[in-house]
């Protein structure tokens, strides 16, 4: 493990993703990407009282569900990386309560699966042979929680994001044969001054570009180093900005650029808006999706950035901007 | 182009120009479409009971429970929210507005129980409109009293 440039750690013995789970909600399975994900519910309550017991059971069978498909038995498993965006992360420990591994609970809003995915990598190239990393969001339990009952008869601004239902974990291993995590590149907090909580891909579009920028210079690479450079979830809106951001810095990105939240939904049949948001956003369609492409050799060397907006219902009251948040992490065959 | 991340004011100028705008004349339409509907529904409702032969206060209290009722009824069957995302201000402003933002925290915060939950969370929504309604409606009596010294005469 070495420090390259301001900010970049470079893995010497980079850890391999070993194996990908992924569980999404019933709008989730009726997106583009649903023959991708692992499982498909039908209900956002999956047999349980509350959504907030949905959202933990959600994310308890994905780790169940990865640690399977990675044939590692849970002995073998040293440490478990993982947050969520309600209050102090309960649907992770809530829901990781009786796997029996050591927890480090991740808070980064929806930029904690690619934070966790770093942690868990320093973790291995330390001390770990076997680490999980997962995270997970709940449309319903994220609406109770920052914006209105579901049930109120108000419309949504073409700005605004749904939040993704779900939940995304993977093993992280000191011996594998890929695909590997060769870098990491932790984010600055940016804060551009954007209030409008119904406009988060603005407001954290800002730190996706500083991140992406330092990438680059940290390592020497360019753009069109990376088959694909994916962010966490900037939605449409987000999109465009960071693509014409990027470009007056001096980096064109359209051509091999897109974004979680973009992926997700199928903008005109589904009724998103900009998008799709929260931590299970990028985690589902990086386990489902984007993983899918690396074993098939799609793609070969991936820049995963998730983005988060580190905001809470009360400092949007009080009229605070929304500071934001991107992690990159290079994965490689 | 010029860099919009020079200041934030130039960030947020750039984003304003960059995001879309919510389709007004679209909302306009539909609000005065279904918020027509609405109303016409309680003139139906208003005409019938007055036929009946109630006096028109009684009618109108009879309207405002009916649609209070429906509206809740709704709310219920998760049909409201559709209503709503469509309607927006046409279905917001009527009474059927009022009793939707009340009935839908009840439902949501079931969870947390009926005191704390339903009790303590019904009012989240609607909360705003009954304090600064009931405020403005004590002013707006406070200065009908000293301007007109005959409703004193009238007390």
């Amino acid at each position: 493990m070495e420090k390259l440039g301001k900010q970049t750690i470079k893995f010497n013995n980079p850890p391999t993703i070993t194996a990908t789970a992924s569980i999404v909600g019933p709008k989730e399975s009726q997106g583009p990407l649903a023959k991708y994900f692992d499982q498909t519910l039908d209900d956002e309550f999956w047999g349980e009282k509350t959504w907030e017991k949905a959202e933990s059971k959600i994310i308890k069978e994905t780790v169940n569900t990865v640690v399977t498909k990675s044939g590692i038995s849970s002995n073998e498993i040293d440490c478990l990386f993982a947050g969520d965006l309600l209050n102090q992360c309960i649907s992770s420990s809530f829901g990781l309560r009786e796997v029996g591994v050591p927890f480090f609970g991740v808070f980064g809003a929806c930029s904690t699966f690619v934070e966790s995915m770093s942690l868990g990598a320093i973790a291995i190239e330390g001390f770990a042979e076997n680490v999980v990393c997962a995270t997970s969001s709940h449309f319903c339990s994220a609406e109770k929680q920052f914006r209105f009952p579901l049930e109120l008869g108000n419309q949504r601004p073409q700005t605004s994001q749904w939040t993704v239902t779900g939940a995304g974990a993977v093993v992280l291993s000191k011996n594998g044969s890929g695909p590997f995590i060769t870098h990491i590149t932790p984010g600055k907090i940016v804060d551009m001054g954007i209030k409008d909580a119904n406009n988060m891909g603005a407001a954290m579009a800002p730190a996706f570009v500083d991140t992406l920028i330092t990438h680059f210079l940290d390592t020497g690479r360019n753009p069109s180093y990376y088959d694909a450079i994916i962010s966490g979830d900037l939605g449409h809106v987000g999109k465009e900005i960071a693509i014409d951001l990027a470009k007056t810095q001096g980096y064109n990105i359209k051509s091999n650029y897109n974004d979680c939240g973009v992926l997700i939904f199928d903008k005109n049949s589904q009724d998103t808006h900009s998008g799709g948001s929260g931590c299970a956003c990028c985690g589902t369609v990086f386990s489902g999706y984007l993983f899918k492409q690396l074993q098939e050799k799609k793609y070969k060397k991936i820049l995963l950035i998730a983005t988060g907006a580190l905001t809470n219902s009360t400092t949007s009251q009080q009229g605070e901007s929304i500071p934001g948040i991107a992690h990159a992490i290079s994965i490689e065959l | 182009m010029t860099n919009p991340l020079e200041t934030k004011q130039t960030y947020q100028n750039y984003v304003d120009q960059k995001s879309p705008n919510s389709p007004i004349l679209k909302n306009c339409f539909w609000a005065f479409i279904i918020g027509g509907i609405i109303c016409t529904i309680g003139q139906i409702i208003l005409n019938i009971c007055k036929e009946r032969g109630l006096d028109t206060q009684t009618s109108g209290t009879i309207v405002s429970i009916i649609l209070i009722g429906l509206a809740a009824f709704l709310t219920g069957l998760n049909l409201f929210n559709k209503l709503g995302k469509i309607a927006g201000a046409g279905s917001l402003i009527p009474i059927t507005g009022f009793a939707n933002s009340i009935v839908s925290p009840a439902m949501e915060y079931k969870s947390e129980g009926y005191v704390m939950g339903v009790g303590g969370k019904m009012f989240t929504v609607a909360g705003p409109v009954l304090v600064f309604g009931i405020s403005a409606s004590i002013l707006v009596g406070i200065i009908y009293l000293i301007f007109n010294t005959q409703a004193i005469t009238l007390v």
